[in-house]
């Protein structure tokens, strides 16, 4: 089943085309990645699938729902949870009490709710803790959820965005750069959880510049250049691609 | 430690029999501003948004209190209640293309809307008799039993700060609360989770707006007499001074901060001439040993005996 499928999408910001006719679509439980050099528009494809920015052009589906130009609270809510290149935690709060926020479209009730905190409210209150607790130890934080997120390192900040993107209950999960800035095991403890993450149903498109970590994890992989397109396919046929080679060896090399 | 402010609270009361009228009066008005500054804390501590115009608020509430009771012998509570649902009303026609805008520009916009409803009151004369304002307003009452002594308008006001303060707790601690601190941390982060900032910030606008609109009510039950200037800029300058010295975003903090700049005065009016002086540079002191308001010193002790 196709969960996410993107046509002709283009972004134009006045005279610069940052993302240009780009297509590919996405089956449900796999790992997929998208790969390309800075400043090749794979952030600005990532906002534009997730509601920030909206598409000049083309159309974005979810789950065979048009989706495109949508705003991003409302595609959230349809399940397509996001992270960012630049981690956006909430910095005044703890780690325990971020992943609880994310908690946000799995819980209900308003004002008149937290008011009157009756019993149903109280109940789900603890669910809301219980599974936020279990998140942090999903990710490996459980001794740090007291400790305010921007006291945490920065390959645990990493973490602790992925715990509150899926305290959301995500089926597509959006990864921009998880492995920016973290050393080589947390990397590969990265990998572990992404596929653990799959394993229980849900979708991951990620993008990322560590080639080693995408060939080991993603069985489709996107490269984007100069916001088109390049090619698209498994890790090997990717990797054997000689419009890819040119774009990554004939180039300024980035990585 | 957790029942330390409450049981401050309660000596103090308790205490209040022995002061005079005047003091009494003193800690009456910080009671009202109290309330004033719990709404402005939930849009600006809580919410992490500024508005420089909820005085404008208390002026509705205060003036449909004091036009209702005073002129047309309403009586107070269908009176109050007609004041603060119109704030509320208000604050949601208002704050619905204003919460667009963010920082600077949502200050400038609240500005402007505190001076509208500031000018409307001195302009409207046939209504509000302008600078003159309006007298003979009825004291606070509760079923029609009038409170004259100011030691039982004291308890009836502290009464009610125990309430804002309960509901105000109550929504902090909750799914609400915790959205509204969520875009306070980074609204795209917010967004990203399912968070819908429009609505929480408008949501979060119209409740500080109702608490100011109750503090304006009871204001000019408290005193008597309304004219703009009750509800001019220094409400603003006080509320905001309330606000950072308790300790924005803290709950505990709107009530601290009322006490303190409602009684400093008090203490320096000794002082006479340098009375000024010596509240500004009391305020500057608190501010550099506490950049966090009063209230981080309670959290401070806490975390001290945890550990």
């Amino acid at each position: 089943m196709k969960l996410l499928e993107l046509a002709g999408v283009t972004k134009q910001f006045g005279g610069l085309t940052a993302v240009d006719d780009v297509g590919f679509s996405i089956e449900a439980g796999t790992i997929s990645a998208i790969i390309g050099p800075n400043g090749a528009g794979k952030t600005t494809l990532f906002n534009m699938i997730s509601g920030f920015l909206a598409p000049t052009r083309g159309t974005v589906s979810f789950d065979g729902q048009d989706v495109t130009g949508m705003r991003a609270v409302d595609i959230a809510a349809r399940g397509l949870i996001r992270t960012f290149q630049l981690v956006q935690l909430f910095p005044d709060l703890t780690a325990f009490e971020n992943v609880r926020i994310g908690a946000h479209l799995q819980s209900t009730g308003d004002i008149w709710a937290a008011l009157w905190r009756g019993r149903r409210v109280r109940e789900q209150t603890r669910m809301v803790d219980r599974m936020a607790m279990e998140l942090l130890d999903f990710v490996g934080l459980e001794d740090r959820a007291g400790i305010g997120a921007t006291e945490l390192t920065y390959g645990q900040q990493r973490l602790l965005e992925i715990a509150r993107a899926l305290a959301a209950r995500p089926r597509l999960l959006l990864l921009d750069e998880p492995a920016a800035g973290l050393n080589q095991e947390e990397t590969g403890n990265l990998a572990l959880i992404v596929r653990q993450i799959v394993a229980q149903g849900v979708t991951v498109l990620i993008i990322e510049h560590d080639m080693r970590l995408i060939m080991d994890i993603a069985s489709k992989i996107i490269v984007l250049d100069f916001g088109k397109k390049l090619a698209e396919g498994g890790p090997e046929q990717v990797q054997n691609d000689p419009r890819v080679l040119e774009a990554y060896l004939g180039g300024v090399d980035y990585a | 430690m957790r029942y330390l402010p409450a049981a401050l609270g309660l000596v103090i009361l308790a205490l209040s029999p022995m002061f005079g009228d005047y003091l009494v009066t003193v800690l009456g008005f910080a009671a009202i501003y109290a309330i004033f500054v719990i709404g402005l804390n939930f849009f600006m501590g809580y919410a992490g948004q500024v508005s420089f115009g909820q005085n404008a608020f208390a002026a509705i509430g205060g003036y449909t209190s004091a036009i209702l009771t005073a002129n047309y012998d309403w009586g107070l509570l269908p009176a109050f209640a007609v004041g603060v649902v119109g704030a509320g009303m208000a604050a949601f026609v208002v704050g619905y293309p204003a919460l667009r805008l963010r920082g600077h520009y949502l200050a400038m916009a609240t500005l402007a809307l505190g001076l509208i409803v500031y000018e409307i009151a001195v302009e409207w004369d046939s209504m509000t008799q302008g600078y003159m304002g309006i007298s003979g307003i009825p004291p606070l009452a509760l079923g029609g039993w009038e409170i004259l002594d100011p030691h039982w308008q004291l308890y009836f006001l502290s009464a009610i700060v125990v309430l804002a303060l309960f509901a105000a707790n109550r929504l902090k601690k909750s799914r609400f609360g915790n959205a509204l601190l969520a875009i306070s941390g980074s609204e795209s982060a917010a967004q990203a989770l399912g968070v819908d900032i429009a609505y929480y910030k408008l949501a979060a606008f119209v409740i500080a707006a109702i608490y100011a609109a109750v503090a304006g009510s009871l204001m000019v039950h408290f005193v008597g007499f309304v004219s703009p200037e009750v509800f001019g800029l220094n409400m603003v300058i006080a509320g905001f001074m309330m606000l950072y010295v308790g300790g924005i975003g803290s709950t505990l903090g709107p009530i601290l901060g009322a006490c303190i700049i409602s009684l400093l005065p008090e203490i320096f009016r000794g002082f006479k001439d340098y009375q000024d002086l010596a509240f500004g540079a009391a305020l500057i002191l608190i501010l550099i040993f506490a950049p966090k308001g009063v209230a981080s010193f309670g959290r401070f002790f806490a975390r001290g005996r945890r550990n």
